[in-house]
């Protein structure tokens, strides 16, 4: 692999801040929990299904449990206390809740050790399940393998689950090694998942657990026949992280994208409950062996790619220290990053290869998520073709991990069938006809890229330490990723926080992290 | 007096000949019968000398062409009208200076992507202050009170704020559509901005890439912008059209 010089020391004292930053924030928001962390623990307890209205069960306990002020508690205890009392399962305890025959309030308080002794129990068969899933994908990726790197990640996005089976399968016949599922849009603001299989949705489809599991099944199939296990990606963002971290658990997701602060910038959600439902979320991805895909890319449509290419790398350090922090290794974290730099620049190639470089090399071990040009994707599919034949190429030459693969049609719609099949070939054309480049490669000392690089990433250790100083909250208020400002008390969601009481009682934090909380 | 017709058809390597490019998929697996159920379709389009260049099997029972062939039609330019939204393009210190002489406030735009829409990038290229590609964005004009509420802002959520800020203008892109759901979100929020009573008091345009100032006025909007719009060309025509309406 190409090798660029870079001052060891700023990076490790950018690591360091981007540290100290994560845990400023997490001792900001541990003290709190939301309604869809609860939601989250439910469904870990079988909670599932919806009432006569069409509202999820999960929703219908939390909500019980918030009006009546209980939430503080956490969901667990009262449930769990009723599931003893009673003698039923949590499920009909939900059912009981919904149909208004069981108040938790009136439940008569049960011997405390043999209701968190039930509650963890229960907990413990969730995690069980959890693994059991986990070793059922490691069995399949043995014998089926993987391909090779970098895994050529593809989109569906009809809005019908059963036309996204068939373009999928489709894609992997083709050579696409993970597919992911666009989210129909505005789902990232429901507070709430839907239930069932979905067939319609606008530019994608809902994330609903039989959705997921259908995917899964068609992908395990096809997987089969071409002898080559299929990642399958959805998106863990969102009012509903939490929950949808819990289903992708369930129905052994490979992938999520599960972003710290994307949210907050792009949705306008409310800042506390994202960094606490990212916390839940990601801790629950990182049990389940799922690989977490970051959003930074994003900074970079609406930011110039060239002059805050540093924001991006610092977001980046930041993501992997609120990672750790969430018992993810640095083998699950794909951080993101995206070749979006103006094509009439000169020598903007130079400047996408140095940040390539430089990502892949101060995150030796993640599987770095590379996104394809976007912004200055025209109409012209036939120079959106060549664009996307640069990024291909610094992508296997610089050796990026996950690779989303450019379509020619970006701007213009959804991919189409044969765009799919264009963009693929493209992709597998460039990547073996340069496997071992990268092996060939020395960037000149003092030359134009590798001075990039570490202007880069001077810019993003000076970033980090402003941030460190003022707090990240206080940075995104003054728009420092992506120029957009957020503030504590503003967006979506900030109802749902709720701060804990000193008996409240969780047991999957204890389980899934097992005291390595931020390996403190 | 009728106009003159003045013919035209595609061309390739000499005057006239026609050649156009076409590929798509057909729903079939590839094979002889599938290649030339290609051909017959593009000879039906009016493709004369339609030849399958390549042919690829996308497997699951779908296969791809590219097509070459002569078209058979002529386009008469005689009876072309396209309406584009009339006004003359002025530099940003101009629209400044013009809002100054014409108004003498601030004049309030608001720009959002809505409903279904999730991609900023053309409204973030006429809002931000850095604008696009060398043209600075409406934040930048002095005075412009620029307010961009990003995606997927509901019509319901976009006409509150206009109300509660006094909009002089509403800027609204399009960017994402399948399966055209962009029209009936545009027709979503004039209705709604008819109802709330403030549609005569608003300038109301529409940008996208699919979007032209004939599907703009279809819908009930005063322009639409496409690609290659700057923010000096949507600020010139909304102060040009206020003063024509006579707003304040």
């Amino acid at each position: 692999m190409p090798h660029l010089s870079l001052d060891t020391e700023l990076i490790d004292q950018a690591r360091t801040r981007a540290r100290n930053i994560a845990v400023q924030v997490w001792e900001q928001v541990s003290s709190y929990t939301t309604t869809t962390v609860e939601r989250a623990t439910l469904r870990l307890f079988g909670v599932d299904g919806v009432n006569d209205q069409g509202v999820p069960l999960p929703n219908v306990v939390v909500d019980h449990l918030h009006k009546k002020g209980m939430l503080g508690k956490g969901a667990v205890y009262p449930v769990a206390n009723a599931m003893r009392f009673h003698g039923i399962t949590a499920q009909e305890v939900a059912l009981r809740v919904a149909g208004g025959s069981l108040h938790l309030d009136g439940v008569p308080p049960g011997d405390e050790g043999a209701v968190t002794e039930l509650a963890h129990s229960l907990a413990e068969q969730a995690c069980a399940a959890i693994q059991a899933k986990r070793e059922e994908k490691n069995k399949l990726v043995e014998r089926l393998g993987m391909g090779e790197p970098p895994y050529l990640y593809l989109i569906v996005a009809t809005g019908n689950i059963y036309e996204d089976i068939k373009q999928a399968q489709a894609a992997a016949r083709q050579g696409a090694d993970i597919i992911a599922v666009i989210r129909t849009t505005g789902q990232s603001l429901l507070d709430y998942v839907p239930y069932g299989a979905t067939t319609e949705g606008f530019g994608g489809t809902y994330a609903t657990q039989e959705n997921f599991r259908l995917m899964r099944r068609a992908l395990d199939e096809v997987g089969e026949q071409i002898g080559r296990y299929i990642r399958l990606t959805n998106y863990c963002s969102g009012l509903c992280m939490p929950e949808i971290a819990v289903m992708g658990a369930l129905e052994r997701l490979d992938m999520m994208l599960n972003d710290s602060m994307y949210g907050i910038i792009f949705r306008d959600i409310n800042m506390q409950r994202t960094f606490i439902d990212q916390f839940f979320s990601r801790m629950i991805n990182a049990y389940a062996g799922i690989v977490i895909n970051t959003g930074e890319d994003n900074y970079l449509t609406t930011a110039d790619a060239y002059t805050q290419a540093h924001t991006v790398l610092a977001s980046q350090f930041i993501n992997e220290q609120f990672g750790l922090l969430s018992g993810l290794t640095e083998e699950q974290m794909g951080l993101g990053h995206a070749f979006e730099m103006d094509p009439d620049m000169e020598d903007g190639f130079l400047w996408e290869l140095a940040q390539a470089q430089l990502v892949r090399q101060v995150f030796p071990t993640s599987p770095v998520k590379y996104m394809p040009p976007t912004k200055y994707m025209t109409g012209n599919i036939f120079k959106g073709h060549v664009q996307d034949a640069l990024f291909n190429v610094t992508s296997v030459v610089t050796g990026q991990t996950i690779h989303l693969l450019g379509m020619l049609t970006e701007a213009i719609h959804t991919p189409l069938l044969h765009d799919r099949y264009l963009s693929i070939e493209n992709a597998r054309y460039i990547f073996n006809n340069m496997r071992h480049l990268g092996e060939e490669i020395e960037f000149k000392p003092g030359g134009r890229i590798q001075k990039r690089a570490n202007q880069v990433l001077c810019q993003a250790a000076a970033m980090l330490m402003e941030i460190e100083a003022m707090g990240l909250m206080q940075a995104i208020g003054r728009g420092m990723f992506a120029d957009i400002c957020r503030f504590p008390e503003g967006g979506k969601g900030l109802s749902g926080v709720v701060p804990k009481t000193a008996d409240y009682y969780n047991p999957f934090t204890e389980l899934m992290l097992s005291g390595k909380l931020g390996g403190r | 007096m009728q106009a003159e017709a003045v013919r035209v058809k595609p061309y390739g390597d000499s005057m006239n000949d026609g050649m156009v490019q076409l590929s798509f998929t057909l729903p079939l697996p590839l094979s002889e019968v599938a290649q030339e159920a290609a051909r017959r379709l593009a000879e039906q389009m009016g493709i004369t000398e339609a030849s399958v260049v390549h042919r690829e099997d996308l497997g699951q029972g779908f296969s791809f062409f590219i097509l070459y062939g002569r078209c058979t039609h002529w386009v008469d330019l005689s009876q072309i009208a396209v309406t584009r939204a009339e006004y003359t393009v002025m530099s940003k210190d101009e629209i400044d200076n013009f809002i100054g002489q014409h108004f003498g406030r601030k004049l309030t735009f608001i720009g959002a992507c809505i409903e279904t829409d999730a991609h900023t990038v053309g409204i973030d290229a006429i809002m931000n202050m850095k604008g696009y590609n060398g043209h600075k964005g409406l934040e930048s004009y002095h005075q412009i009170n620029a307010i961009n509420l990003g995606a997927q802002v509901s019509s319901e959520e976009l006409a509150g704020r206009a109300i509660r800020h006094h909009a002089d203008a509403l800027l609204v892109s399009q960017v994402v559509t399948q399966k055209n759901v962009h029209l009936a979100n545009l027709t979503r929020l004039v209705d709604m901005l008819e109802a709330e009573g403030i549609r005569e008091r608003i300038v109301l345009v529409v940008g996208g890439p699919r979007i032209t100032h004939e599907l703009a006025k279809e819908l009930g909007y005063d322009a639409g912008f496409g690609p290659h719009t700057y923010a000096e060309h949507v600020a010139s025509f909304v102060v040009q059209e206020m003063v024509k309406r006579g707003m304040k």
